[in-house]
């Protein structure tokens, strides 16, 4: 579905993506691991064209779109969250789900009827916010919302563009320790119901052994392990990395 | 139910007032005071579509000048160039498409920059127009200006009238008439899907472009929009002045559209009405009461800035939400 083959990204003289390449494939919920500053991010924000790619190719559903704007891309089906909340914050959380709807639709440049006409897009907005258990909060402002019900937000705003591959950036960094796997179960099982390929960046370990059928370990800009949560953890140099223990 | 209605009536009520207030207008106050009116009204359509872009797309322009000129003009320089087509009905599409197509230019230039440089940038082009009408004395008059003659509707001709007749008569219902028209396109506009997406871009223009707008596409279209609102508001306000001149093409008069917001509020929809119609009043009584006018001018703004930061308007409606919120809970 997705392949990136010998991925670079340099900021100035420093090279912050160092080649990697890998697939994801259909259907598949892999995460991506590593270190601060390995390029995690960075490499979200090359796949789904927030940044330009220094070199490489980047091929979505067996087309280039190495150079294709963010906004291609998500008509093809790629969407993303982030991972510092970034939410229409005068908005409702209907409203945040709304504008997205409407932009999946087609229908956002309609200038004459009020939003609130379009009442089958308004019933999928409350459907969507109720698979992500947040539906009645439909009417707060994101401002006043906690920071786990932001981060479900937004990665709902992503979802309601109906990706085929969607890339959540740490859906759960910021989250209070006792919340994060009520959060990650609400997302994966939505994304397991609409059958949606994701990759999901992760610090915590736990986490990714939970939910991940497949892990991708980044480190210094390449990948560096590629395999199954289990394996992995037993490698050697993975757990220097991550966990700066030596065997 | 009951809800929605309680919530409606008071709403419905206040435009039933305003819309009867401003047709009754030509009975009540004098002639001088209507005509001042009718300035601001020219001014408030201008201000609405200027809303549109400050107040829901958060791009702040000094130089919707040049689309009121654009429109003035346009009216002007057909009466002076195709006398036959000098009707209303006429009129205002041609002004309408010139300012259209001049904010399609200079919006596709603007749009590619936010903040400041967007402000500059609108400021340098509307310039550029100012110079134009300027120079070219033979086309546009230069600095004299063009004359604005009453124009005709439908073939039948206001000829024998003189301007304040004409404008305290049937113009002043043509004016209000616009205005309501405007006022409420441009309600459907901010509350439409596209509106959303124009809020979307003010408030996170990263996650706009990630959830699929075009961000800059719907600025110019936002952009456009404007411009055409305050061509429409120079064309009506030619006749209501008799005459244009380059000045509303220069920064200073771009400013005071971007004060009129202020003063009446860009957070509310309503606000740079209200603003615009105020402001004229001020403009005149300050300058009728005192050499320092500019003073006075500047004094308010600060006044506004510093203790009604919503505007006229904003602190209207915080006023009335304040009024509004001991009663909801006495209810409940």
């Amino acid at each position: 579905m997705l392949k990136v083959t010998n991925l670079t990204k340099d900021f100035g003289r420093s090279r912050i993506i160092n080649r990697p390449s890998f697939e994801v494939g259909k259907d598949e919920i892999l995460s991506l691991v590593g270190p601060n500053g390995a390029g995690k991010t960075t490499l979200v924000n090359l796949i789904s064209g927030h940044i330009k790619v220094t070199g490489g190719i980047i091929e979505f559903l067996g087309q280039d779109i190495t150079f294709a704007s963010p906004y291609r891309r998500i008509k093809m089906g790629l969407a993303r969250n982030f991972q510092i909340t970034n939410l229409f914050e005068n908005g409702t959380v209907l409203d945040n789900i709304r504008i997205c709807l409407f932009s999946n639709y087609g229908k956002i440049r309609r200038g004459i009827l009020p939003a609130t006409h379009y009442k089958a897009i308004t019933e999928e907005a409350t459907e969507l916010l109720d698979i992500f258990g947040i539906g009645n909060k439909e009417k707060l402002f994101p401002p006043s919302l906690s920071e786990g019900d932001k981060k479900i937000l937004d990665t709902a705003m992503a979802f309601a563009l109906k990706p085929k591959l969607l890339l959540l950036d740490e859906p759960t960094s910021g989250v209070a320790t006792g919340d994060k796997f009520k959060v990650m179960d609400t997302i994966v099982a939505a994304i397991k119901k609409e059958q949606v390929a994701c990759m999901i960046i992760e610090h915590d370990m736990d986490i990714v052994s939970d939910y991940t059928d497949r892990v991708l370990v980044l480190a210094e800009g390449n990948i560096i392990a590629d395999g199954k949560p289990k394996d992995i953890m037993a490698e050697s140099n993975v757990k220097e990395i991550l966990f700066g223990v030596r065997d | 139910m009951a809800q929605l209605k309680s919530f409606v009536r008071p709403g419905l009520i206040i435009y039933l007032v305003v819309i009867s207030g401003f047709l009754f207008l030509p009975r009540i106050v004098s002639t001088f005071n209507l005509i001042l009116f009718q300035y601001g009204i020219t001014f408030a359509i201008v201000a609405l579509g200027f809303n549109l872009l400050l107040g829901y797309t958060g791009l702040l322009s000094f130089g919707h000048g040049a689309y009121f000129a654009a429109g003035a003009y346009g009216v002007a320089m057909t009466a002076k160039y195709f006398p036959d087509l000098f009707s209303l009905e006429i009129l205002i599409p041609i002004a309408l498409l010139i300012s259209f197509l001049i904010s399609a230019i200079f919006g596709f230039v603007c749009v590619r920059h936010t903040k400041i440089f967007f402000a500059i940038l609108a400021l340098a082009l509307s310039m550029l127009l100012y110079a134009l009408l300027f120079k070219f004395y033979h086309l546009t008059g230069g600095s004299d200006g063009l004359y604005v003659k009453i124009p005709m509707l439908f073939g039948h001709t206001f000829a024998n009238m003189r301007r304040p007749q004409f404008l305290s008569g049937f113009y002043h219902y043509f004016l209000v008439g616009m205005f309501f028209a405007a006022y409420i396109v441009m309600k459907c506009i901010v509350n439409s899907p596209f509106g959303k997406a124009l809020q979307a871009i003010r408030d996170n223009e990263v996650r706009a472009e990630l959830i699929g707008i075009r961000v800059r596409r719907y600025r110019l279209y936002a952009f456009i929009i404007s411009g055409m609102y305050s061509g429409l508001g120079g064309a009506l306000w030619g006749f209501v002045n008799g005459h244009v001149t380059p000045d509303v093409s220069h920064w200073i008069f771009s400013g005071e559209l971007v004060y009129m917001t202020l003063l009446g509020g860009f957070g509310v929809f309503a606000g740079p009405v209200v603003g615009a119609l105020i402001f004229n009043f001020l403009k005149l009584y300050a300058m009728g009461s005192t050499e320092y006018w500019m003073f006075i001018i500047g004094a308010t703004l600060i006044i506004i800035v510093l203790v009604l930061p919503g505007g006229v308007a904003g602190g209207l409606a915080r006023l009335a939400s304040r009024i509004k919120q001991p009663s909801d809970k006495g209810a409940a």
